[in-house]
Protein backbone atom coordinates (compact mmCIF):
# COMPACT_ATOMS: atom_id res chain seq x y z
CA UNK A 1 0.00 0.00 0.00
CA UNK A 2 3.30 2.19 0.46
CA UNK A 3 4.36 2.78 -2.75
CA UNK A 4 7.29 6.13 -1.90
CA UNK A 5 10.45 4.66 -2.13
CA UNK A 6 11.75 3.60 1.13
CA UNK A 7 14.05 6.43 2.89
CA UNK A 8 17.53 6.66 2.70
CA UNK A 9 19.90 4.70 5.40
CA UNK A 10 20.49 7.89 6.87
CA UNK A 11 18.02 9.65 6.46
CA UNK A 12 15.30 9.85 9.42
CA UNK A 13 12.06 8.38 9.01
CA UNK A 14 10.72 10.76 11.09
CA UNK A 15 11.83 13.81 12.87
CA UNK A 16 10.66 15.40 16.08
CA UNK A 17 11.17 18.85 15.73
CA UNK A 18 11.10 20.77 18.86
CA UNK A 19 7.03 19.11 20.17
CA UNK A 20 5.39 21.19 22.95
CA UNK A 21 2.58 20.01 24.32
CA UNK A 22 0.26 20.62 27.27
CA UNK A 23 -2.90 20.07 28.36
CA UNK A 24 -4.30 22.86 30.55
CA UNK A 25 -1.50 24.11 32.44
CA UNK A 26 0.00 20.94 32.44
CA UNK A 27 3.12 20.90 30.30
CA UNK A 28 3.98 17.32 29.09
CA UNK A 29 6.28 17.84 26.28
CA UNK A 30 8.91 20.49 26.25
CA UNK A 31 10.42 21.17 23.13
CA UNK A 32 11.45 17.33 22.36
CA UNK A 33 13.70 17.05 19.46
CA UNK A 34 13.53 13.24 17.80
CA UNK A 35 15.01 11.11 15.08
CA UNK A 36 13.58 7.86 14.16
CA UNK A 37 16.17 6.14 11.96
CA UNK A 38 14.72 3.50 8.80
CA UNK A 39 15.03 -0.02 9.95
CA UNK A 40 15.73 0.52 13.70
CA UNK A 41 13.64 -0.42 16.80
CA UNK A 42 13.88 3.10 19.21
CA UNK A 43 12.80 2.26 22.71
CA UNK A 44 10.96 5.29 24.60
CA UNK A 45 11.39 4.92 28.05
CA UNK A 46 10.16 7.06 31.10
CA UNK A 47 8.16 6.78 34.66
CA UNK A 48 4.27 6.50 34.17
CA UNK A 49 3.02 10.20 33.39
CA UNK A 50 6.30 11.08 31.81
CA UNK A 51 4.55 11.96 28.65
CA UNK A 52 5.89 9.10 26.15
CA UNK A 53 2.49 7.80 24.69
CA UNK A 54 1.32 11.54 24.43
CA UNK A 55 4.58 11.59 22.25
CA UNK A 56 4.07 8.83 19.75
CA UNK A 57 0.14 9.85 19.64
CA UNK A 58 1.95 13.42 18.36
CA UNK A 59 4.64 11.28 16.17
CA UNK A 60 1.66 9.50 14.25
CA UNK A 61 -1.32 13.14 14.45
CA UNK A 62 -3.37 11.51 17.19
CA UNK A 63 -2.81 14.29 18.86
CA UNK A 64 -1.50 18.24 17.92
CA UNK A 65 1.40 19.89 19.42
CA UNK A 66 1.00 23.13 20.54
CA UNK A 67 4.38 24.19 18.47
CA UNK A 68 6.94 21.99 16.95
CA UNK A 69 7.03 19.65 13.86
CA UNK A 70 6.71 16.16 12.68
CA UNK A 71 8.29 15.68 9.71
CA UNK A 72 7.48 11.80 8.15
CA UNK A 73 10.00 11.55 5.29
CA UNK A 74 10.67 15.07 5.14
CA UNK A 75 6.82 16.02 5.05
CA UNK A 76 5.26 17.78 7.39
CA UNK A 77 2.35 15.23 9.32
CA UNK A 78 0.46 17.91 11.14
CA UNK A 79 0.28 20.29 7.97
CA UNK A 80 -0.96 17.58 5.64
CA UNK A 81 -4.84 17.81 4.96
CA UNK A 82 -6.58 14.90 2.70
CA UNK A 83 -5.04 12.77 0.33
CA UNK A 84 -1.52 13.99 1.77
CA UNK A 85 -2.85 13.23 5.07
CA UNK A 86 -3.66 9.83 3.95
CA UNK A 87 -1.00 8.62 2.24
CA UNK A 88 1.41 9.81 5.20
CA UNK A 89 -0.47 7.45 7.67
CA UNK A 90 -0.76 4.68 5.74
CA UNK A 91 3.12 4.16 6.07
CA UNK A 92 2.40 3.60 9.62
CA UNK A 93 0.92 0.94 11.73
CA UNK A 94 0.04 1.58 15.34
CA UNK A 95 -0.38 -1.29 18.38
CA UNK A 96 -2.80 0.59 20.90
CA UNK A 97 -2.26 0.38 24.88
CA UNK A 98 -5.47 -2.39 24.70
CA UNK A 99 -5.56 -3.61 20.87
CA UNK A 100 -8.59 -1.42 19.87
CA UNK A 101 -9.88 -4.18 18.33
CA UNK A 102 -13.02 -3.95 17.25
CA UNK A 103 -15.52 -5.44 19.22
CA UNK A 104 -17.84 -6.44 16.88
CA UNK A 105 -16.22 -7.72 14.28
CA UNK A 106 -14.23 -11.11 14.61
CA UNK A 107 -10.39 -11.38 14.33
CA UNK A 108 -10.14 -12.27 10.76
CA UNK A 109 -12.28 -9.05 10.30
CA UNK A 110 -10.31 -7.13 12.46
CA UNK A 111 -7.46 -7.68 10.54
CA UNK A 112 -9.38 -7.67 7.39
CA UNK A 113 -10.91 -4.37 7.42
CA UNK A 114 -7.68 -2.25 6.82
CA UNK A 115 -7.45 -4.11 3.95
CA UNK A 116 -11.27 -4.38 2.41
CA UNK A 117 -11.58 -0.73 3.04
CA UNK A 118 -8.18 1.26 1.95
CA UNK A 119 -7.11 -1.60 -0.71
CA UNK A 120 -8.66 -3.12 -3.68
CA UNK A 121 -7.42 -6.84 -2.81
CA UNK A 122 -10.07 -9.37 -3.42
CA UNK A 123 -11.12 -11.37 -1.38
CA UNK A 124 -9.60 -14.37 -2.24
CA UNK A 125 -6.19 -12.02 -1.65
CA UNK A 126 -7.73 -10.20 1.84
CA UNK A 127 -7.89 -13.92 3.12
CA UNK A 128 -4.85 -14.91 2.13
CA UNK A 129 -2.84 -12.11 3.98
CA UNK A 130 -5.28 -12.46 6.63
CA UNK A 131 -4.10 -16.09 6.96
CA UNK A 132 -0.66 -15.25 6.99
CA UNK A 133 -0.06 -12.37 9.52
CA UNK A 134 -2.16 -14.30 11.63
CA UNK A 135 0.46 -17.21 11.49
CA UNK A 136 3.17 -14.50 11.74
CA UNK A 137 1.92 -13.82 15.24
CA UNK A 138 1.23 -16.66 15.79
CA UNK A 139 -2.60 -16.94 15.58
CA UNK A 140 -3.36 -19.13 13.24
CA UNK A 141 -7.43 -21.29 13.40
CA UNK A 142 -8.62 -17.77 15.38
CA UNK A 143 -9.73 -16.01 12.98
CA UNK A 144 -13.22 -16.81 13.91
CA UNK A 145 -12.74 -15.80 17.52
CA UNK A 146 -14.32 -12.21 18.77
CA UNK A 147 -11.95 -10.23 21.00
CA UNK A 148 -14.07 -10.43 23.71
CA UNK A 149 -13.01 -14.57 23.38
CA UNK A 150 -9.04 -13.57 23.49
CA UNK A 151 -6.54 -13.83 26.40
CA UNK A 152 -4.73 -10.41 27.09
CA UNK A 153 -1.72 -11.44 24.80
CA UNK A 154 -3.47 -13.21 22.11
CA UNK A 155 -5.22 -9.82 22.23
CA UNK A 156 -1.99 -7.76 21.17
CA UNK A 157 -1.06 -10.39 18.75
CA UNK A 158 -4.35 -9.91 16.93
CA UNK A 159 -4.04 -6.29 17.20
CA UNK A 160 -0.07 -6.54 16.09
CA UNK A 161 -1.38 -8.68 12.84
CA UNK A 162 -4.50 -6.08 12.13
CA UNK A 163 -1.49 -2.97 12.30
CA UNK A 164 0.80 -5.41 9.87
CA UNK A 165 -1.97 -6.21 7.59
CA UNK A 166 -1.08 -3.28 5.22
CA UNK A 167 2.78 -3.83 5.36
CA UNK A 168 3.68 -0.15 7.15
CA UNK A 169 7.10 1.21 7.21
CA UNK A 170 6.64 2.05 10.29
CA UNK A 171 5.26 0.91 13.46
CA UNK A 172 4.24 2.32 16.38
CA UNK A 173 3.68 0.40 20.22
CA UNK A 174 2.24 2.01 22.34
CA UNK A 175 3.08 0.09 26.01
CA UNK A 176 2.91 -2.99 23.86
CA UNK A 177 2.92 -5.33 26.77
CA UNK A 178 1.22 -4.18 30.10
CA UNK A 179 -0.85 -6.49 31.97
CA UNK A 180 0.76 -9.64 30.82
CA UNK A 181 2.91 -11.79 32.89
CA UNK A 182 6.51 -11.67 32.38
CA UNK A 183 6.71 -14.98 29.78
CA UNK A 184 4.09 -12.79 28.10
CA UNK A 185 6.29 -10.24 27.97
CA UNK A 186 9.27 -11.87 26.70
CA UNK A 187 7.16 -13.56 23.89
CA UNK A 188 5.91 -10.00 22.50
CA UNK A 189 9.26 -8.58 22.52
CA UNK A 190 10.45 -11.20 20.26
CA UNK A 191 7.22 -11.30 18.10
CA UNK A 192 8.28 -7.27 17.90
CA UNK A 193 11.27 -8.57 16.95
CA UNK A 194 10.85 -11.03 14.44
CA UNK A 195 8.17 -9.20 12.58
CA UNK A 196 10.62 -6.10 12.40
CA UNK A 197 12.99 -8.50 10.57
CA UNK A 198 10.20 -10.31 8.36
CA UNK A 199 8.17 -7.12 7.42
CA UNK A 200 11.55 -4.87 7.58
CA UNK A 201 9.69 -1.87 9.89
CA UNK A 202 10.76 0.92 11.66
CA UNK A 203 9.62 0.59 15.22
CA UNK A 204 9.16 2.72 18.27
CA UNK A 205 8.42 0.87 21.24
CA UNK A 206 6.93 2.86 24.29
CA UNK A 207 7.50 0.44 27.05
CA UNK A 208 7.93 0.33 30.75
CA UNK A 209 9.74 -2.97 30.56
CA UNK A 210 13.27 -2.14 31.76
CA UNK A 211 15.39 -3.79 31.26
CA UNK A 212 12.99 -6.43 28.75
CA UNK A 213 13.44 -4.03 26.19
CA UNK A 214 16.65 -3.34 25.91
CA UNK A 215 17.21 -6.91 24.18
CA UNK A 216 15.19 -5.88 21.48
CA UNK A 217 16.34 -2.37 20.65
CA UNK A 218 18.55 -0.68 18.62
CA UNK A 219 18.55 2.84 20.71
CA UNK A 220 16.60 3.68 23.96
CA UNK A 221 15.44 7.05 24.45
CA UNK A 222 14.43 8.46 27.89
CA UNK A 223 11.85 11.04 28.34
CA UNK A 224 12.24 12.56 31.44
CA UNK A 225 10.15 15.63 32.83
CA UNK A 226 8.59 16.64 29.30
CA UNK A 227 12.26 16.58 27.60
CA UNK A 228 14.64 13.28 25.89
CA UNK A 229 17.12 12.63 28.99
CA UNK A 230 19.44 10.27 27.03
CA UNK A 231 19.16 8.56 23.40
CA UNK A 232 21.10 5.97 23.39
CA UNK A 233 22.57 2.26 22.39
CA UNK A 234 20.85 -0.19 24.95
CA UNK A 235 24.42 -1.13 26.24
CA UNK A 236 25.66 2.88 26.24
CA UNK A 237 21.90 4.04 27.33
CA UNK A 238 22.72 1.13 30.98
CA UNK A 239 26.32 2.46 31.35
CA UNK A 240 25.53 5.83 31.49
CA UNK A 241 26.48 7.97 34.27
CA UNK A 242 23.19 9.93 34.43
CA UNK A 243 21.55 8.92 38.35
CA UNK A 244 17.99 9.47 36.75
CA UNK A 245 19.22 6.94 34.04
CA UNK A 246 20.98 4.67 36.47
CA UNK A 247 17.77 5.31 38.94
CA UNK A 248 15.14 4.03 36.61
CA UNK A 249 16.94 1.25 35.49
CA UNK A 250 17.86 0.02 38.56
CA UNK A 251 13.81 1.02 40.03
CA UNK A 252 15.35 2.26 43.18
CA UNK A 253 12.61 4.33 45.57
CA UNK A 254 15.66 7.20 46.62
CA UNK A 255 17.44 9.28 44.05
CA UNK A 256 16.52 11.91 41.59
CA UNK A 257 13.81 11.18 40.01
CA UNK A 258 11.65 10.71 43.00
CA UNK A 259 13.06 14.06 45.02
CA UNK A 260 10.50 16.37 45.34
CA UNK B 1 -14.04 39.68 43.96
CA UNK B 2 -15.00 41.15 41.24
CA UNK B 3 -12.30 40.03 38.68
CA UNK B 4 -12.45 36.91 40.04
CA UNK B 5 -16.37 36.59 39.27
CA UNK B 6 -15.93 38.16 35.54
CA UNK B 7 -12.57 35.80 35.15
CA UNK B 8 -15.28 32.82 36.17
CA UNK B 9 -17.70 34.20 33.72
CA UNK B 10 -15.24 34.39 31.21
CA UNK B 11 -13.90 30.77 31.49
CA UNK B 12 -17.41 29.52 31.56
CA UNK B 13 -18.72 31.60 28.39
CA UNK B 14 -15.64 29.90 26.76
CA UNK B 15 -16.04 27.05 27.42
CA UNK B 16 -19.52 26.62 26.46
CA UNK B 17 -19.03 28.39 22.90
CA UNK B 18 -16.12 25.81 22.21
CA UNK B 19 -18.22 23.45 23.08
CA UNK B 20 -21.09 24.84 20.50
CA UNK B 21 -18.20 25.39 17.59
CA UNK B 22 -17.70 22.07 18.03
CA UNK B 23 -20.64 20.22 17.99
CA UNK B 24 -21.59 22.87 14.55
CA UNK B 25 -17.92 21.15 13.08
CA UNK B 26 -18.71 17.93 13.76
CA UNK B 27 -22.72 18.10 12.12
CA UNK B 28 -20.93 20.23 9.40
CA UNK B 29 -18.61 17.21 8.67
CA UNK B 30 -21.19 14.22 9.30
CA UNK B 31 -23.85 16.01 6.91
CA UNK B 32 -20.55 16.80 4.44
CA UNK B 33 -19.96 12.72 4.21
CA UNK B 34 -23.75 12.09 3.80
CA UNK B 35 -23.50 13.86 0.15
CA UNK B 36 -19.74 12.49 -0.62
CA UNK B 37 -19.29 8.80 -1.33
CA UNK B 38 -18.94 5.98 -0.67
CA UNK B 39 -21.74 5.32 1.64
CA UNK B 40 -21.69 2.64 3.48
CA UNK B 41 -24.77 0.45 2.47
CA UNK B 42 -24.30 -2.55 4.94
CA UNK B 43 -23.46 -0.49 8.23
CA UNK B 44 -26.82 1.66 7.13
CA UNK B 45 -28.94 -1.42 7.18
CA UNK B 46 -27.46 -2.73 9.75
CA UNK B 47 -28.56 0.33 11.96
CA UNK B 48 -31.84 0.91 10.31
CA UNK B 49 -32.28 -2.95 11.94
CA UNK B 50 -31.10 -1.63 15.23
CA UNK B 51 -32.65 1.52 15.65
CA UNK B 52 -35.89 0.84 13.59
CA UNK B 53 -36.62 -2.90 13.49
CA UNK B 54 -35.43 -3.61 17.10
CA UNK B 55 -37.61 -0.32 18.02
CA UNK B 56 -40.59 -1.78 16.77
CA UNK B 57 -41.88 -3.45 19.91
CA UNK B 58 -41.46 -1.01 22.11
CA UNK B 59 -43.00 1.38 20.05
CA UNK B 60 -46.30 -0.49 19.70
CA UNK B 61 -46.33 -0.75 23.13
CA UNK B 62 -45.94 2.77 24.41
CA UNK B 63 -48.31 3.86 21.33
CA UNK B 64 -51.12 1.40 22.53
CA UNK B 65 -51.32 2.84 25.73
CA UNK B 66 -50.91 6.61 24.87
CA UNK B 67 -54.04 5.91 21.95
CA UNK B 68 -55.58 4.53 25.14
CA UNK B 69 -55.14 7.13 27.68
CA UNK B 70 -56.24 9.53 24.44
CA UNK B 71 -59.52 7.90 24.01
CA UNK B 72 -60.31 7.72 27.70
CA UNK B 73 -59.45 11.18 28.33
CA UNK B 74 -60.58 12.56 25.05
CA UNK B 75 -64.14 11.02 25.78
CA UNK B 76 -64.48 12.53 29.10
CA UNK B 77 -63.77 15.97 27.86
CA UNK B 78 -65.72 15.70 24.85
CA UNK B 79 -68.61 14.54 27.14
CA UNK B 80 -68.73 17.37 28.82
CA UNK B 81 -69.67 19.40 25.63
CA UNK B 82 -71.83 16.68 24.21
CA UNK B 83 -69.57 16.27 21.41
CA UNK B 84 -68.15 12.46 22.43
CA UNK B 85 -68.54 11.89 18.18
CA UNK B 86 -65.86 14.08 17.77
CA UNK B 87 -63.36 11.63 19.60
CA UNK B 88 -61.94 9.62 16.54
CA UNK B 89 -60.98 13.36 15.12
CA UNK B 90 -59.62 14.53 18.60
CA UNK B 91 -57.43 10.89 18.95
CA UNK B 92 -55.97 10.66 15.39
CA UNK B 93 -55.20 14.21 15.07
CA UNK B 94 -53.27 14.36 18.05
CA UNK B 95 -51.53 11.31 17.66
CA UNK B 96 -50.68 12.00 13.89
CA UNK B 97 -49.33 15.44 13.95
CA UNK B 98 -48.11 15.75 17.54
CA UNK B 99 -47.56 12.74 19.88
CA UNK B 100 -46.83 9.97 17.06
CA UNK B 101 -43.72 11.86 16.04
CA UNK B 102 -42.82 13.57 19.47
CA UNK B 103 -42.94 10.12 21.32
CA UNK B 104 -41.67 7.95 18.61
CA UNK B 105 -38.31 10.46 19.06
CA UNK B 106 -38.36 9.81 22.58
CA UNK B 107 -38.62 6.77 22.71
CA UNK B 108 -35.62 5.90 20.01
CA UNK B 109 -33.76 8.31 21.81
CA UNK B 110 -34.21 6.20 25.19
CA UNK B 111 -33.89 2.57 23.66
CA UNK B 112 -31.41 2.95 20.72
CA UNK B 113 -30.09 6.72 20.77
CA UNK B 114 -28.53 5.98 24.71
CA UNK B 115 -27.43 2.34 23.07
CA UNK B 116 -25.91 4.53 20.37
CA UNK B 117 -23.90 6.88 22.50
CA UNK B 118 -22.26 4.52 24.86
CA UNK B 119 -21.27 2.11 22.02
CA UNK B 120 -19.32 4.89 20.67
CA UNK B 121 -18.33 6.35 23.62
CA UNK B 122 -16.58 2.73 24.24
CA UNK B 123 -14.93 2.83 21.04
CA UNK B 124 -13.62 6.36 21.85
CA UNK B 125 -12.06 5.25 24.80
CA UNK B 126 -10.88 1.63 23.75
CA UNK B 127 -9.07 3.66 21.42
CA UNK B 128 -11.32 1.87 18.30
CA UNK B 129 -11.73 5.14 16.48
CA UNK B 130 -8.18 6.40 17.40
CA UNK B 131 -7.47 2.74 15.62
CA UNK B 132 -9.16 3.86 12.22
CA UNK B 133 -7.49 7.00 12.10
CA UNK B 134 -4.56 5.77 12.39
CA UNK B 135 -5.45 3.52 9.26
CA UNK B 136 -5.98 6.62 7.70
CA UNK B 137 -10.02 5.48 7.37
CA UNK B 138 -12.32 8.55 8.92
CA UNK B 139 -14.41 7.11 12.49
CA UNK B 140 -17.67 9.30 11.07
CA UNK B 141 -17.85 7.63 8.23
CA UNK B 142 -18.47 4.39 9.98
CA UNK B 143 -19.88 5.02 13.12
CA UNK B 144 -21.89 8.19 12.82
CA UNK B 145 -23.28 8.57 9.20
CA UNK B 146 -24.90 5.41 9.06
CA UNK B 147 -26.64 5.73 11.84
CA UNK B 148 -27.61 9.36 11.06
CA UNK B 149 -28.84 7.86 7.85
CA UNK B 150 -30.85 5.22 9.22
CA UNK B 151 -32.20 7.29 12.06
CA UNK B 152 -33.88 9.74 9.78
CA UNK B 153 -35.11 7.18 7.33
CA UNK B 154 -36.71 5.05 10.19
CA UNK B 155 -37.91 7.64 12.13
CA UNK B 156 -41.05 8.38 9.95
CA UNK B 157 -42.02 5.05 9.67
CA UNK B 158 -41.72 4.72 13.55
CA UNK B 159 -44.13 7.93 13.98
CA UNK B 160 -46.42 6.88 11.50
CA UNK B 161 -46.80 3.05 13.32
CA UNK B 162 -47.02 5.15 17.03
CA UNK B 163 -50.00 7.00 15.46
CA UNK B 164 -51.63 4.14 13.79
CA UNK B 165 -51.55 2.12 16.60
CA UNK B 166 -52.31 5.06 19.02
CA UNK B 167 -55.40 5.10 16.92
CA UNK B 168 -56.61 1.81 17.79
CA UNK B 169 -55.51 2.40 21.11
CA UNK B 170 -58.07 5.02 20.97
CA UNK B 171 -60.47 2.81 19.79
CA UNK B 172 -60.23 0.35 22.05
CA UNK B 173 -60.91 2.81 24.88
CA UNK B 174 -63.47 5.01 23.43
CA UNK B 175 -65.12 2.40 21.06
CA UNK B 176 -64.63 -1.44 22.74
CA UNK B 177 -64.65 0.49 26.27
CA UNK B 178 -66.62 3.58 26.68
CA UNK B 179 -69.36 2.76 23.71
CA UNK B 180 -68.77 5.23 21.27
CA UNK B 181 -70.37 4.41 17.86
CA UNK B 182 -67.79 2.44 15.65
CA UNK B 183 -68.54 4.55 12.34
CA UNK B 184 -68.69 7.27 14.05
CA UNK B 185 -65.43 6.77 15.26
CA UNK B 186 -63.74 6.40 12.17
CA UNK B 187 -65.78 8.38 9.80
CA UNK B 188 -64.79 11.25 11.99
CA UNK B 189 -60.95 10.27 11.51
CA UNK B 190 -61.64 9.91 7.51
CA UNK B 191 -63.46 13.42 7.02
CA UNK B 192 -60.79 15.43 9.33
CA UNK B 193 -57.43 14.13 8.76
CA UNK B 194 -55.81 15.20 5.15
CA UNK B 195 -52.65 14.74 3.12
CA UNK B 196 -50.64 17.79 4.97
CA UNK B 197 -51.60 16.94 8.83
CA UNK B 198 -49.59 13.34 7.70
CA UNK B 199 -46.66 15.45 5.72
CA UNK B 200 -46.31 17.63 8.76
CA UNK B 201 -46.23 14.40 10.97
CA UNK B 202 -43.51 12.50 8.73
CA UNK B 203 -41.28 16.35 8.48
CA UNK B 204 -41.50 16.72 12.01
CA UNK B 205 -40.30 12.75 12.15
CA UNK B 206 -37.73 13.03 9.91
CA UNK B 207 -36.29 16.22 11.57
CA UNK B 208 -36.31 14.50 14.72
CA UNK B 209 -34.69 11.30 13.62
CA UNK B 210 -31.93 13.98 12.34
CA UNK B 211 -31.41 15.59 15.54
CA UNK B 212 -31.73 12.84 17.92
CA UNK B 213 -28.85 10.62 16.15
CA UNK B 214 -26.72 13.68 15.28
CA UNK B 215 -26.82 14.67 19.20
CA UNK B 216 -26.33 10.61 20.21
CA UNK B 217 -23.38 10.38 18.05
CA UNK B 218 -21.99 13.69 18.93
CA UNK B 219 -21.95 12.64 22.78
CA UNK B 220 -20.90 9.71 22.14
CA UNK B 221 -17.89 10.58 19.88
CA UNK B 222 -16.51 13.14 22.39
CA UNK B 223 -17.09 11.05 25.58
CA UNK B 224 -14.96 11.86 28.57
CA UNK B 225 -12.29 9.61 29.86
CA UNK B 226 -13.46 6.18 31.68
CA UNK B 227 -16.92 4.35 32.36
CA UNK B 228 -17.76 7.90 34.06
CA UNK B 229 -17.04 9.91 30.85
CA UNK B 230 -19.44 7.76 28.93
CA UNK B 231 -22.09 7.45 31.33
CA UNK B 232 -22.13 11.16 31.35
CA UNK B 233 -22.23 11.58 27.59
CA UNK B 234 -24.57 8.62 27.56
CA UNK B 235 -27.07 10.78 30.21
CA UNK B 236 -26.73 13.99 28.49
CA UNK B 237 -27.51 12.71 24.79
CA UNK B 238 -31.34 11.53 26.56
CA UNK B 239 -31.60 14.31 27.98
CA UNK B 240 -30.74 16.90 24.82
CA UNK B 241 -32.32 14.89 22.76
CA UNK B 242 -35.52 14.93 24.77
CA UNK B 243 -35.13 18.59 25.26
CA UNK B 244 -34.31 19.37 21.35
CA UNK B 245 -37.14 17.36 20.41
CA UNK B 246 -40.17 19.07 22.34
CA UNK B 247 -38.46 22.71 21.58
CA UNK B 248 -38.13 21.65 17.74
CA UNK B 249 -41.87 20.87 18.12
CA UNK B 250 -42.76 24.13 19.42
CA UNK B 251 -40.51 25.70 16.02
CA UNK B 252 -41.96 23.29 13.43
CA UNK B 253 -45.48 23.89 14.41
CA UNK B 254 -44.82 27.65 14.37
CA UNK B 255 -43.25 27.03 10.64
CA UNK B 256 -45.83 24.01 9.31
CA UNK B 257 -49.16 25.38 10.74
Amino acid sequence: MTSAAPPAPDHPVIRAEGLYKRFGRQVVLRGVDLDVMPGEILAIVGRSGAGKSVLLKNLIGLLQPDSGAVLVAGEDLHRARGRRLSRLRERFGMLFQGGALFDSLSVADNVAFPLREKTRQSRGQVAGVVTEVLKSVGLQGMDGKFPAELSGGMRKRAALARALAHRPEIMLFDEPTTGLDPIMVRAIHRLIADTQQRFQYTAVVVSHEVPGIFEIASRVAMLHEGALLEVATPDTFQASANPVVQQFIAGRLEGPLTAT
Amino acid sequence: MMLGVLTQLGSVTLTRLAALGRAAFFVARVLGLVVVPPLKGRLIVQQMHFIGARSVLVIALTGAFAGMVLGLQGFHVLTRFGSEALLGQFVSLTLITELGPVFSAIMVTARAGSAITAQIGIMRITEQLDAMTVMALNPLRYVAVPNVVAGTLVMPLLGAMFSVVGIWGGYVAGVLILGVNRGTYFGGIADVVDLQDVTNGVYKSLCFGLVVLLVCCFKGYHAGYGAEGVSKATTEAVVISAVLILVLDYVLNTVLL
